[in-house]
């Protein structure tokens, strides 16, 4: 008997693709995955009717448009949907770049599937809930050792979240410093966009920085910046190019100087954690995505969770309710009077709560500045391949390291061959990977954003160099391969300028229904 | 549903000068140098490049072709039998001249055509724009010395790719595309001017066109309108303003309800159109007698805030508008495409050069600005070589 040889790299693959239709026109009347027997006579007459009991403000007068299938139609359809998907558990999901596509455990699945928080209701009395309100007292006490900061909130339910609660955050402060005046906010144009829209929503007018000619934020553009004007900096470091800004203390300096407040977008800390802090740099709030460093699910796949970190001038803003604990008693504090206010019914996005505590808890201090470690090493291996890869660069900061992502450019491929990132997109697929661009504006020309985390072996990260290797040399032989991709996924190549136009895409089937004129009810 | 038309058109002396050192091919005495130095057409093999990625649906589409080495000849290479427009040029197969470009533009016109391909460089893009406007839609084939214009794909094979996916769209999108070409003249003698000639109406697809990183129609008209919203917000009430050219500051007008000189510079007020199209004279006139105000946005892909295509806004007058009343405006998207260069002046006086050299705030959206840096003009022009 012959031993097994190697698999050639990249490895083959083919999607299953189903030309499933939406869930909506696999409906004909009268299909039921359930009968449901009707109320017996005699429970009725002891419990009464569930439908009449409930109070009339919730009884539909129409029944919801709901598509009517069996149940195995319904089983049948969402199991091809979940044959047609890419992920973490099925590839090295290296290529979402800034999102921090980390494995998740399965041992804190489980953990937060457990009925022990699962049956909690966030109306229990807090005497019957004080495991859980201390895992968030004591999430709190972890992410302000990793920051730096005073105090901690778990509340906002995700990322951009977090980010406005810090804005809202920032406006108290002031209003309670008499300097209500100040109605402008600085950000650059690599920080994650949520810093600008965040400002803008809580009505700020906003100051983009653009790179100097090395791609570091530009330093003299801030001093031309700041004014009496200026409300804070929301800033990213490292930026989305993965390039860590050295002058981060002169950029706070500057802008405390000018009386405004610093806030450290953190979303993605997995290349400096235990290596750098917030507190250090001298900012008064930061922000962690939990479902980007600390390995909880992100928002697409479930719930997101933000944390904001603030020194104890903030700590009277934050948001309510704060975990106290008194004598080993943990309770919720919802007095505060200079607190924002809510952001977020009841608790937080508990579940990832939990996951991220047992993450942290699994790994130690010692573990977290591995984490970071391994990001920053696995990141600069992969930078290394790739840049052998013809047709592809990384613009700025030349011959530096990165820290735990590149925005990488496929400029000179596009200039060669006609082949432009958005195909490569597509085509990545084919091979059973993941591929993105950028945040627009295109601001690094035909880009490509890698961010492998610590998850990944050097074999995972060697198959997905080998999969941009093979695209880039069908680029040059056979560039129509890749134009007119997909062949083997079920990626489609979407117009996305109709992105723009709102008469070209609907987002609920009912929206469909008007735009394309079926709508009759 | 009838078979969509793809109209061609080659200027077949574009791209003459280039090679030769002669900065343009505008202008038969050019023509002939070029010719004499050993210059070969190259029109023509730039135009057939196009077309072959328009090969696998021939059938599918007519194509109308201008006649002999302006078209005809190319798209038969090509393996294409097109129809032939007549000629009514004063060439007819002489020697081609401007004419003949705008005479096969508005032939392709009256012919119905869906889209019309023209290979040349700036001087044919500002011929058809001359003919036609923004009445047919068209698209550049990139094959003259100089290519400044927005109407130009960013190659041939794009040109005939983005060709490809609007005869096959069904909502094929479009959108106004500047015309900007060079002063020849002035450009042998070392001195760049241009000047923004008018604009195109081309088929779009993102990346696909020259100025590539501008968003979609909707996209830009909303960015426009966003900027322009911010800018009517800053105007001083009753102070007169400098509105310069360009399609952001038209959205400026809009906002005001007031039109605008797409080409030229206007002066208005919060309400009222004071003066249209105005050279300096009148500009240094209307300043005698009121402070004015400025407000402009960058030309072309360059990022030329002075210098190039708005010559009647003099260092005289610049020398007298307050620094806090120039608004300076320019959506994202644009701003981004300009590569981390910088936004230039070249107002051909050091001194005022050097007094807006530095960092700017550039409206970029409501409640939006950039701090963007500054420089004399001279140092880009480099920059639009490369491009």
């Amino acid at each position: 008997m012959k031993p097994i040889g190697p698999k050639p790299r990249p490895r083959r693959f083919h999607q299953a693709s189903w030309d499933e239709p939406v869930i909506f026109e696999l409906s004909r009347p009268g299909q039921r995955g359930v009968l449901l027997p009707p109320v017996e006579a005699e429970i009725e007459r002891e419990v009464g009717h569930p439908a009449r009991e409930l109070p009339g403000t919730l009884r539909r007068t129409t029944p919801p448009a709901l598509p009517e299938l069996s149940q195995n139609q319904v089983l049948r359809h969402y199991a091809r949907l979940s044959q047609e998907t890419l992920g973490v558990d099925l590839n090295p999901d290296i290529g979402q770049g800034t999102c921090t596509m980390k494995y998740s455990p399965k041992v804190n699945e489980q953990l937060a599937r457990n009925p022990r928080l699962t049956e909690l209701h966030p109306l229990q009395d807090e005497a019957t809930v004080q495991g859980i309100l201390e895992v968030m007292h004591r999430l709190e006490a972890m992410l302000g050792e990793i920051s730096g900061m005073d105090r901690v909130t778990l509340q906002p339910g995700a990322g951009s979240a977090a980010i406005y609660a810090n804005v809202c955050m920032i406006r108290a402060c002031q209003a309670a410093r008499g300097q209500g005046e100040r109605d402008e906010v600085i950000t650059t144009i690599f920080s994650h966009p949520s810093n600008a829209a965040a400002a803008r929503v809580a009505g700020y007018r906003v100051i983009t920085l653009y790179p100097d000619a090395d791609g570091y934020p530009d330093l003299e553009a801030l001093k031309a910046a700041v004014s009496p004007r200026t409300a804070g900096l929301l800033i990213t470091n490292p930026e989305d190019t993965g390039i860590f800004n050295p002058r981060i203390a002169e950029f706070v300096r500057v802008v405390h100087e000018a009386g405004g407040l610093c806030s450290y977008d953190q979303a993605n800390a997995n290349g400096i954690l235990g290596i750098t802090r917030a507190r250090e740099a001298g900012f008064d709030l930061c922000h962690f995505n939990l479902h980007k460093t600390f390995s909880t699910p992100h928002g697409c796949g479930g719930p997101g969770a933000g944390a904001c970190g603030v020194t104890a001038e903030l700590a009277p803003f934050l948001p309510v309710p704060t975990v106290e604990c008194d004598d080993g008693r943990y309770r919720l504090d919802y007095e505060r009077p200079q607190s924002i206010g809510k952001v977020r019914p009841f608790y937080g996005v508990t579940p990832n709560l939990l996951r991220a505590y047992a993450w942290i808890m699994s790994l130690g201090a010692a573990g977290l500045r591995r984490v970071a470690e391994i990001a920053v090493l696995n990141n600069n291996y992969l930078l290394h391949q790739v840049l052998q890869i013809r047709g592809v660069s990384a613009p700025y900061a030349a011959g530096k390291r990165r820290i735990e992502q590149v925005r990488y450019s496929w400029e000179q491929l596009a200039r060669d061959t006609g082949v432009r990132s958005e195909d490569l997109e597509i085509r990545v697929a084919d091979y059973g990977m993941h591929y993105w661009t950028s945040h627009h504006p295109f601001v690094v020309p035909e880009p490509m954003t890698l961010e492998p985390t610590e998850s990944y072996s050097r074999a995972d990260l060697d198959d997905y160099a080998a999969v941009l290797r093979q695209i880039s040399d069908e680029a040059y032989s056979r560039p129509e391969v890749v134009t007119t991709a997909p062949h083997r996924s079920t990626v489609h190549r979407t117009r996305q300028e109709s992105f723009d136009d709102p008469d070209q895409w609907a987002v609920t089937w009912r929206a469909y229904l008007r735009k394309t004129g079926q709508d009759r009810g | 549903m009838a078979p969509k038309r793809l109209g061609l058109i080659v200027n077949p002396v574009a791209g003459l000068g280039g090679r030769v050192g002669l900065k343009g091919s505008d202008g038969p005495e050019i023509q002939r140098r070029a010719l004499a130095l050993g210059a070969v057409p190259r029109a023509g093999e730039r135009a057939a490049a196009a077309l072959k990625p328009l090969r696998p649906l021939a059938g599918a589409f007519d194509l109308l072709a201008a006649p002999g080495a302006m078209g005809e000849s190319i798209a038969r290479q090509a393996g294409f039998a097109p129809r032939v427009l007549p000629a009514t040029g004063p060439a007819a197969g002489g020697v081609t001249g401007p004419e003949d470009t705008r005479a096969a533009a508005r032939a392709m016109q009256q012919a119905g055509a869906d889209l019309v391909l023209f290979a040349g460089g700036d001087g044919t893009a500002r011929d058809v724009c001359d003919a036609v406007g923004t009445g047919l839609t068209v698209l550049g084939v990139p094959a003259g010395v100089k290519i400044h214009s927005a109407a130009y794909a960013v190659s041939p094979a794009a040109a005939g790719r983005l060709a490809a996916a609007y005869l096959e769209g069904d909502r094929a999108l479009r959108r106004e595309a500047e015309v900007i070409d060079l002063d020849e003249d002035a450009y042998r003698r070392g001195r760049i001017a241009t000047v923004l000639h008018g604009y195109l109406m081309v088929p779009y697809r993102r990346g696909a066109v020259q100025n590539q990183k501008v968003p979609t129609p909707a996209g830009e008209e909303a960015q426009a309108r966003a900027v322009a919203a911010e800018v009517v917000d800053r105007l001083v009430p009753g102070r007169a303003y400098l509105l310069g050219p360009g399609t952001t500051t038209r959205a400026v007008a809009a906002r005001l309800g007031l039109p605008k000189t797409l080409v030229g510079v206007d002066v208005v007020t919060g309400g009222e159109l004071l003066a249209a199209d105005v050279a300096e004279r009148d500009v240094l006139a209307l300043l005698d007698r009121r402070p004015l105000g400025l407000i402009l946005s960058p030309i072309g892909g360059q990022g030329f805030l002075l210098g190039r295509g708005n010559q009647q806004i003099t260092p005289e007058v610049i020398r007298r508008v307050e620094r806090a009343h120039l608004l300076v405006a320019c959506p994202s998207a644009k701003l981004a495409a300009l590569r981390g260069h910088p936004l230039l002046v070249d107002t051909g006086d050091q001194q005022v050069d050097a007094l807006l050299a530095g960092y700017l705030e550039v409206i970029t959206g409501y409640r939006d600005t950039a701090m963007y840096r500054v420089a004399a003009g001279g140092e880009g022009d480099e920059n639009l070589e490369a491009s």
